[in-house]
């Protein structure tokens, strides 16, 4: 049985089995491997992508249950405050290795909708579950911080 | 390999949409090449006909800004525009590519821009000096009035890229020792803000790291291992798995460690794997507890020692000890840790015309092209290693087995070299996958006399040691004594009179690796942890103290108290009030000079880590930027590990299975972070790890200024600490 599912604005036929992760199938199946896998349990966010246009952890949701919803990836974002937010963490080198990267983003992404102008605490605890074992979080906040600026301006 | 001949270099050079390439050639000289020859110049620049500039990293780049820095290097003496440079990751190969302090191909240590810093510029040189004659040719005019700005060379009204000479500059002979630039005349290095080479790519998705690699025809595997490190597979049972979508096949290593498991993805296997049962053999393991190995360790520090690791011994200190005014003890214990990287470890083998190619973030290539070689039994030369990034390593990758590799390399050979293999770890596999710091154990008394001076300082200390058994044994094991085990104690730039260390080896068959700043990620935590009780013991300012006892006449002494009294000086240390919460610390580690001052204060009760100040000494900063970004990344993983990380063994099996029992540092208890670097133009050193070892102690030193309470256990939230 096959699925289709919406990836960067395309329909794409799925043939991994229903209850694959999203994450897996966004990265084995259609090759897109900006999103990343780094535990597996919603616990590290690496996994992020915009599921309608909000941050959710590719691990643990089966491509069964997305449906008719539009998937976003790093590869094809593309809202001003996607823009903003790339920006600012290419201006401040926020990345050292990289690989949690498009999780902050995506998960940034989604705060800056929520939020034009976020503080420190807001930042803080939407962003508590993207984990990067570099410590790059000093940069993240004040990449946020300059995203909201750039939004602004 | 044929040695390309001058003439036919020539030839090539006047080719057509040529490439000018510098490097060594195989006698280690300086040599110019077009990339359409011979292979057997293996490069650090190229220089492209559309004017790119192609730096070739012999460093691998694992988030702590090797490529950049190398790029730096050429870019400089070479005046190119910034952005006109990319970066490449090398081959492996000793010859060409080795880290000149280690002699095999690698990075680790914090010595990647150290080893670099004349052998970059002096390409980047090199092909200056050769742009610069070939456009006076083209030209017609001395060399001497040609200048370079921006990659841009002029002369007069004539101005060309880099690209429009490179053609010529191949024809040309390059100079022996091509001049290098004057510090005062850098653009490049010291500039405050370079982007990062890696930055766009890092941002978009496209960076690849081994994880993302596909090829034709791959099977995708994860295994299945013993839960007891040293553990046999005794007997599997694939039944359950039979009808799993995607599963393909199981099959036993040869070496037991484990089952490898098949499919046609990465999600198929970790589910095939989950209905496949095993039993293992035990009778070689290692089935101790954490409190087993606790209690050993503990023993082992109050018995005593079996090396010397000073020319004191510990029993002519004690004696001397029994007049002292004041006794200062403590007793340290630090857990075993796992490295845990963001990107559990990975990598892909395929089949090539003469051998297998492996796509890796390959931190010590050429030992892992020497260790696939082996099980594959091919000639080294015929296992290529391509190296991408690397989703953090923190030493993880670099171990002298090259484990993971040779997990994927027995996987490949299983399937007689029919198919690609992918080999994935999940975070499980990760944290119950052995290479953990060692656990240590550290005994301390000091005695002081009537004026709070030390006069005996005995040093007990007992860990696995990291270098024994290892290709690294002889460089760094003397007299029984690891050196890594007990740098930054013996070597203390703290003038101690009466200093003894004696150290035991607990013993294992669990591997133990280097994690980030190996010995000194320990003991910075013991020794300023004690140098603030001394000075609470004496009645002292702790920065006054420890400034007491560094011989400021010294290069060393001088450079350590700078970055001291630095890191006071900003975070307003002398004006602050006992009791708000300041702790200080200050290490030397990879010949750098590190000095913290942590802030914390409390928040219903927790401990809230407000603020780290970070003063560095690192010699020349070739990239500002990058360098204060690693501190700050190594204050966060340092704390991470030290607030709330440990690795531990229930029968000898882990107790941590992913992230929610090893919990990573979260933005939320990151402190607000200021980087101060010394302006120096000495020679550059560590920026990777040197900011680590000393925030675990500036932290506890800051805890009890604020609270009066000591913490020597790590990690802190296991041993009363609640952090907000
Ligand atoms: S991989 Fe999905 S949260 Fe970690
Ligand atoms: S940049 Fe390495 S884990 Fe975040």
């Amino acid at each position: 049985m096959s699925l289709t599912l919406k990836v960067n604005g395309e329909n794409r036929e799925i043939n991994s089995p229903p209850d694959t992760p999203l994450l897996w199938v966004l990265r084995d199946e259609l090759d897109l491997t900006g999103t990343k896998f780094g535990c597996g349990v919603a616990s590290c966010g690496a996994c992020t992508v915009h599921v309608n246009g909000r941050a959710q952890r590719s691990c643990v949701l089966p491509v069964s249950a997305v449906g008719e919803q539009e998937v976003t990836t790093i590869e094809s974002i593309e809202s001003k405050a996607a823009q903003a937010v790339q920006q600012a963490w290419q201006e401040l080198d926020v990345v050292q290795c990289g690989y949690c990267q498009s999780g902050q983003i995506m998960q940034a992404t989604t705060l800056l909708e929520d939020h034009a102008k976020p503080d420190d605490t807001q930042i803080n605890t939407f962003m508590n579950g993207n984990a990067c074992k570099c410590a790059t979080y000093h940069r993240i906040r004040a990449a946020i911080h300059r995203a909201s600026e750039i939004m602004e301006a | 390999m044929t040695q390309l001949s001058r003439r036919r270099f020539l030839q090539a050079g006047t080719a057509v949409g040529v490439s000018l390439v510098i490097g060594l050639d195989t006698n280690g000289t300086l040599a110019v090449a077009s990339t359409n020859t011979d292979a057997s110049i293996n490069p650090f620049l190229k220089i492209d006909g559309d004017g790119t500039v192609t730096v070739i990293a012999k460093h691998f780049e694992m988030g702590q800004g090797t490529s950049t820095g190398l790029a730096t290097l050429v870019a400089e003496e070479l005046d190119a525009n910034w952005d006109d440079v990319k970066v490449d990751f090398a081959p492996a190969n000793n010859a060409l590519y080795s880290n000149l302090f280690f002699k095999i191909q690698g990075t680790g240590g914090s010595t990647a821009m150290a080893n670099s810093f004349m052998q970059y510029r002096e390409a980047g040189a090199s092909a200056r000096d050769l742009l610069v004659r070939a456009a006076a040719k083209d030209w017609g005019v001395d060399a001497s009035e040609i200048t370079i700005s921006e990659g841009l060379i002029t002369h007069g009204s004539k101005s060309a890229g880099f690209g429009d000479v490179a053609s010529t500059a191949t024809t040309l002979e390059p100079v022996a020792s091509p001049v290098l630039k004057q510090p005062a005349d850098f653009t490049l290095i010291g500039r405050d803000y370079l982007q990062r080479k890696d930055s766009v790519a890092k941002t978009n998705g496209t960076a690849e790291f081994a994880m993302d690699v596909k090829v034709p025809n791959m099977l995708y595997v994860t295994l299945l291992r013993a839960p007891c490190a040293g553990g046999k597979l005794a007997t599997f049972d694939a039944s359950g798995a039979k009808d799993a979508p995607g599963f393909i096949d199981a099959m036993a290593l040869p070496n037991k460690a484990g089952v490898a498991i098949y499919a046609d993805s990465t999600y198929a296997s970790i589910r095939a794997r989950k209905l496949i049962t095993a039993t293992w053999d035990d009778s070689e393991a290692d089935t101790r507890g954490s409190e087993a190995m606790m209690a050993e360790h503990v023993a082992l520090v109050g018995a005593d020692p079996q090396f010397p690791a000073t020319p004191v011994d510990i029993a002519t200190v004690s004696a001397l000890n029994s007049d002292a005014a004041k006794m200062v003890d403590a007793q340290f214990t630090l857990p075993n840790l796992a490295h845990a990287p963001m990107e559990p470890m990975n990598c892909v083998i395929e089949p090539t015309a003469t051998g297998v190619r492996v796509h890796d973030g390959c931190q010590m290539p050429t030992i892992t092209q020497g260790a696939v070689a082996a099980v594959l039994q091919l000639a080294p030369e015929n296992v290529e290693i391509r190296t991408v990034f690397a989703g953090g390593s923190f030493g993880r990758r670099a171990n002298t087995v090259s484990d993971y590799h040779v997990e994927a390399a027995m996987a490949y050979a299983l399937k007689e070299g029919k198919h690609a293999i992918k080999l994935i770890w999940s975070r499980e596999d990760d944290l119950a996958g052995g290479f953990y710091r060692p656990m240590s154990v550290q005994k301390v008394s000091v005695g002081l006399d009537e004026n709070g001076r030390v006069q005996g300082w005995e040093h007990r200390l007992a860990s696995q040691s990291i270098m024994k058994g290892t290709p690294f044994e002889s460089m760094v094991v003397h007299d029984g004594v690891d050196h890594s085990t007990v740098e930054g104690i013996v070597d203390t730039l703290y003038q101690i009179p009466q200093m003894a260390v004696g150290v035991s080896d607990y013993s294992t068959p669990r591997p133990a690796l280097w994690w980030r700043a190996v010995g000194h990620s320990q003991n910075a935590f013991t020794m300023e942890i004690m140098m603030d009780m001394l000075a609470h013991a004496a009645d002292e300012d702790p920065v006054d103290y420890r400034l007491s006892y560094l011989d400021e006449g010294d290069e060393k002494g001088s450079r350590f108290a700078e970055v001291i009294r630095l890191a006071a000086k900003e975070s307003g240390w002398h004006e602050r009030q006992k009791g708000e919460g300041y702790g200080f610390a200050a290490h030397f580690s990879f010949n750098t000079y590190v000095a913290e001052v942590a802030k914390v204060s409390l928040v219903d009760g927790k401990i809230s880590i407000d603020k780290f100040t970070c003063a560095v000494d690192c010699g020349i900063a070739i990239n500002p930027d990058v360098i204060r970004a690693q501190m700050e990344g190594a204050i966060g993983y340092g704390l991470g590990a030290i607030m709330r990380n440990q690795i531990s063994f229930k029968d000898g099996v882990v107790e941590q299975s992913n992230f929610p029992d090893y919990e990573p540092l979260r933005i939320s208890d990151m402190p607000d972070v200021a980087v101060h670097i010394v302006t120096s133009n000495e020679a550059p050193s560590g920026a990777g790890e040197p900011g680590l070892p000393p925030a675990g102690a500036a932290l506890s030193n800051a805890i009890f200024d604020l609270t009066g309470n000591r913490n020597t256990e790590l990690p802190m939230t296991v041993h009363g600490v609640s952090f907000a």
